[in-house]
């Protein structure tokens, strides 16, 4: 594994060099809060923040994506058959991006690229990605990122770690793709393994002993679907929640859409929008039933689906690297980790007396 | 990278209005490149998105068998926005189908079984499919009796109903053809609902028979206990689910039953599986 | 505050015990600072759930509706305006609820404390005391006085004591005077129509259309909204900006006349969009066309459902 170091005073010579072969995108402040944007020179990342209130999901599943285009115009020869978008996909390269989003990407991905199905643009975007991570240092007060299958300076997903070391960053460089960036970077200051191992040690721990949240999850594969679905919390779990969007599209692992056309005069486009299981429409029946007809059945859903399905469905670990942004965002307080708390302790129903 | 949101473009043959109400229109669609007919080869019980640019797209089961060369039908319950279209189109124009999509029934489970077909209302579409498929001279030895139980509100609200009424020709199928009321007096046929003709008229279930039952949720809920007295073990009766559905490929998130999507994992489940999953369809 | 989470766990307890209610809907203490959760309890012995303090700005007159039992409520000066507006509209029944009111002195913004406090850090606890607020992080603490970190709308707030109840939980506290609640919509009034256009444009540049500032808004009960409806599509799905505004002006008119500027729907932004300023406008109009406030008597239905031979009719030249 080879670690090079970058001094930060040549941070911006190195994304300029890139800027050739990449589009650069990392953390901008904007008037709120930081998002990832496209860099250049008059808008350098800063690496001062916490982590986005919105998730870099967007850089491979946008709000809103065109996948179709079409005429309805009869003079034309192709009328009413779909044509797909044409996109300008370059390499990208985020540089910022926390462990625990670029986590997500690889359990997104399950979804998107079965053995079946590949979704060709999620797939292709992902796959333009160079992903040079940025070791959480600063966990926030919501994060259970330890306990979620992660770490702050977990490296699953990332092509390369950096490590903020004072005026410099230590860089693990982890893949080819990692090695390729910091080459056309003219990042190639190598550093001893062991020294960079140690350095990053150190910061590790202390970042991990800063997490104080966790959740538990070691039962959840045991505990019986219908049992959970039938669990008593989710009247109290529930009341809360005014079925918003907001835990769904901060979220980086909630990856659910819809499917729309649109048109303008003759010309028209089917896309893709981001869509929310809060949302009672999300599984509207034509005929007026709908099977998630309660927000105690569409709160239940979106906990049953990261913590249960997807726990039954891939055999590994929740869906949910616990960034903690939906308990920050909820605007009544819901929160994951103790929900998956309630899910993960529901006793066996064999056991329990029936008063 | 093959893309699997993108329709197939096909004409439109043929519309037949198949029922009184005038709500059910039977689609008859040809493949505008004759390859991609072979491309979109199929299995009775598949479905798939009918594509229609402009409106959007709608998952319909697959109402042709692969049996039947150089078209596909679908018949389409006019209930929203994209149907609604569907049902104001004429042969002739233009538009998509996306597919095959979901699972099948589980014809290599089932060969050398007797196999009872129960369905109701406008959901006996994969069921033509079904029987147009195993009455092929080439698949009808693979099966022993096949039982066909099918009902609606009168005789006008029956799907294919000239091909019913030469089914029940043949000696090769039994058909138990039946109305939950008529005042047409020249019916000859059953009169009274699903569930109860099931009683009388389905065999016993035994380790050589499968039901495959398609229908409202009022008919499903009263026939499976009849099924259950007539001795059919759960993981022997199948079912085909409705969900709303988007992408169909079991990525966009919302047609989940459990961790199971209608639309990739199904929509054919047994009732053994279903027992296990919420009760969310 | 303490004092007032006491009395409201009293009362609730007791309402229970007594059987005045099946269920009283209140706050439970949150698992993040500065915020508190809406709940509800059906038992006496549930009441030490209770809590108040100034984290309690939702509006949980958003909770009543579509139930059966027959509620006891912890309602602030703006969650009672609401619950009249609900009575109105034929939502809920006045005999079905049993107002706790609670005198309110307004609610923190924790969007302007944590602005405040972010050079020093994440806030991980927070504290209050005597009018001020005091919060804690990893190596920092600081303390606020209550009125200068209040949400916007509490600051111009006129109605903080509860307009019904059917008991207090203490004494009124004095309301706010010789404070203009629209001196911003002046200032956007002032503004050229192209100016006023890209402000607005710039308002909801950052919206993704989650919804929550209209799932947070006790008014916005249709069965529905007018953005999800399909036959006719009123409004696109996407991010288009034209439709995003759309959306807010809409409803922003869908509530005229009923908004009670209780600021659920800016709370409830998770991009921090100033919702109210579509909503006051048409606050400012009522008062100035009609004399009217939302909320406050339970004997007038609002302007734009009614019919007075005397409404103002310049419009119409």
């Amino acid at each position: 594994m080879k670690w090079i170091k970058i001094e930060k005073e040549d941070f911006p010579r190195g994304l300029k060099a890139l800027a050739e072969t990449y589009q650069c995108l990392g953390p901008v402040k904007g008037e709120k809060y930081h998002d990832f944007k496209v860099l250049d020179e008059n808008r350098p990342p800063d690496f001062d923040f916490l982590n986005t209130p919105l998730s870099p999901k967007f850089l491979v599943e946008p709000q809103s994506e065109i996948l179709f285009e079409y005429t309805l115009d009869e003079k034309k020869e192709d009328a009413h058959i779909l044509k797909e978008a044409q996109k300008d996909l370059p390499p990208r390269l985020v540089v910022g991006i926390r462990p625990c989003d670029a986590a997500a990407f690889l359990l997104v991905k399950r979804n998107f690229d079965t053995e079946k199905y590949k979704d060709p643009y999620w797939v292709r975007a992902y796959e333009a990605l160079t992903l040079f991570g940025l070791a959480c240092q600063t966990p926030c007060a919501a994060c259970f990122c330890t306990t979620a299958g992660g770490g702050p300076f977990d490296e699953a997903g990332l092509d390369a770690l950096m490590v903020d070391a004072g005026d410099h960053f230590l860089v693990k460089i982890l893949t080819e793709k990692g090695e390729a960036a910091c080459n056309t970077a003219g990042w190639e200051n190598v550093v001893e393994e062991k020294a960079a191992l140690d350095a990053a040690a150190l910061l590790k721990e202390t970042a991990e002993s800063k997490i104080a949240s966790t959740v538990e999850t070691d039962n959840l594969k045991q505990q019986s679907t219908t049992a959970l679905y039938d669990a008593p919390f989710w009247e109290e779990v529930s009341f809360s929640c005014i079925n918003c969007g907001t835990c769904t599209y901060v979220c980086p692992t909630c990856w659910c859409f819809d499917i729309q056309d649109e048109c303008y005069g003759c010309s028209g486009v089917r896309m893709r929008n981001w869509d929310s299981c809060m949302y009672p429409l999300f599984t509207l029946h034509g005929s007026g039933h709908n099977p998630r007809g309660t927000k105690l059945h569409r709160v239940r859903q979106r906990f049953m689906h990261k913590l249960k399905y997807y726990v039954d469905k891939y055999d590994d670990g929740i869906q949910c690297v616990g960034c903690g942004r939906c308990v920050v965002s909820c605007p009544v307080n819901i929160d994951i980790r103790r929900v998956c708390n309630l899910m993960n302790a529901l006793p066996d129903p064999s056991t329990v007396c029936p008063v | 990278m093959f893309n699997p949101y993108l329709p197939y473009p096909v004409r439109i043959e043929e519309i037949v209005t198949e029922t009184e109400d005038k709500n059910l229109k039977t689609f008859k669609f040809a493949f505008l490149k004759e390859e991609d007919e072979d491309k979109f080869a199929y299995t009775p019980g598949q479905f798939a998105e009918l594509s229609v640019a402009g409106k959007g797209e709608i998952p319909i089961g697959i109402a042709s068998s692969p049996t039947e060369k150089g078209f596909v039908l679908f018949t389409v319950n006019k209930v929203g926005v994209v149907t609604t279209h569907l049902h104001a189109m004429q042969p002739g124009d233009i538009m998509g189908i996306r597919g095959p999509l979901g699972n099948w029934y589980p014809w290599e489970e089932m060969e050398g079984k007797n196999v009872v077909i129960i369905g109701g209302g406008f959901a006996f579409t994969t069921l033509r499919s079904s029987i147009v498929y195993m009455l092929h001279p080439d698949n009808r030895p693979k099966f022993k009796d096949i039982h066909v139980i099918y009902g609606a509100r009168t005789p006008g609200m029956l799907l294919y109903r000239e091909e019913l009424a030469s089914w029940e020709q043949r000696d090769d199928i039994h058909m138990h053809i039946t109305v939950d009321a008529t005042t047409d007096p020249g019916w000859k046929y059953n009169v009274g609902f699903v569930p109860a003709i099931t009683e009388k008229k389905a065999p016993p279930g035994d380790e050589e028979t499968y039901a495959i039952v398609c229908g409202p949720p009022i008919m499903i809920k009263f026939t499976q206990p009849v099924l259950d007295n007539l001795g059919y073990a759960h993981d022997h009766i199948i079912m085909s689910l409705e969900n709303r559905m988007k992408c169909g490929i079991g990525m966009c998130g919302r047609c989940n039953v459990g961790k199971e999507f209608v639309c990739k994992d199904g929509p054919v489940f047994t009732l053994a599986q279903l027992n296990t999953m919420p009760k969310e369809y | 505050m303490i004092d007032y989470t006491q009395k409201i766990r009293e009362i609730a307890a007791r309402l229970l015990k007594e059987g005045t209610v099946d269920m009283v809907i209140g706050f439970r203490k949150g698992t993040v600072p500065m915020m508190n959760e809406p709940c509800f309890i059906r038992k006496p012995e549930e009441a030490d759930r209770l809590v108040w303090d100034s984290h309690c700005g939702i509006n949980l007159a958003n909770y009543l509706y579509d139930r059966k039992e027959k509620i006891g409520v912890v309602a602030k000066g703006c969650d009672s305006r609401n619950i009249v507006t609900h009575i109105v509209e034929n939502k809920i029944k006045r005999e079905q609820v049993h107002v706790i009111g609670v005198p309110c002195t307004g609610m923190a913004d924790k969007r302007r404390i944590g602005a405040l406090s972010e050079k020093d850090g994440e806030i991980r606890e927070v504290s209050e005391k005597e009018g001020r607020i005091t919060v804690k992080g990893d190596s920092f603490t600081k303390t606020f006085e209550k009125k200068e970190v209040l949400q916007d709308n509490c600051t111009t707030c006129l109605h903080r004591n509860p307009v019904i109840h059917d008991e207090m939980i203490a004494e009124p506290v004095e309301e706010q005077t010789g404070i203009d609640p629209f001196e911003d919509v002046k200032r956007i009034e002032a503004l050229s129509p192209e100016e006023k256009r890209a402000y607005f444009q710039g308002l909801v540049a950052d919206c993704i259309r989650c919804y929550a500032c209209r799932n947070a808004c006790p008014l916005c009960y249709c069965p529905t909204c007018f953005v999800d409806e399909s036959r006719p599509q009123w409004v696109g799905k996407s991010i288009d900006p034209t439709d995003t505004m759309t959306f807010h002006f809409l409803r922003a008119y869908h509530c005229a006349g009923r908004c009670t500027d209780c600021g659920a729907c800016e709370r409830a932004c998770p991009v921090g969009i100033r919702v109210r300023q579509f909503t006051k406008k048409l606050n400012k109009d009522c008062v100035e066309l009609f004399d009217w406030e939302a909320g406050l008597t339970l004997d007038e239905r609002p302007p734009l459902d009614t019919y007075r031979p005397q409404d103002p009719n310049d419009f119409i030249k």
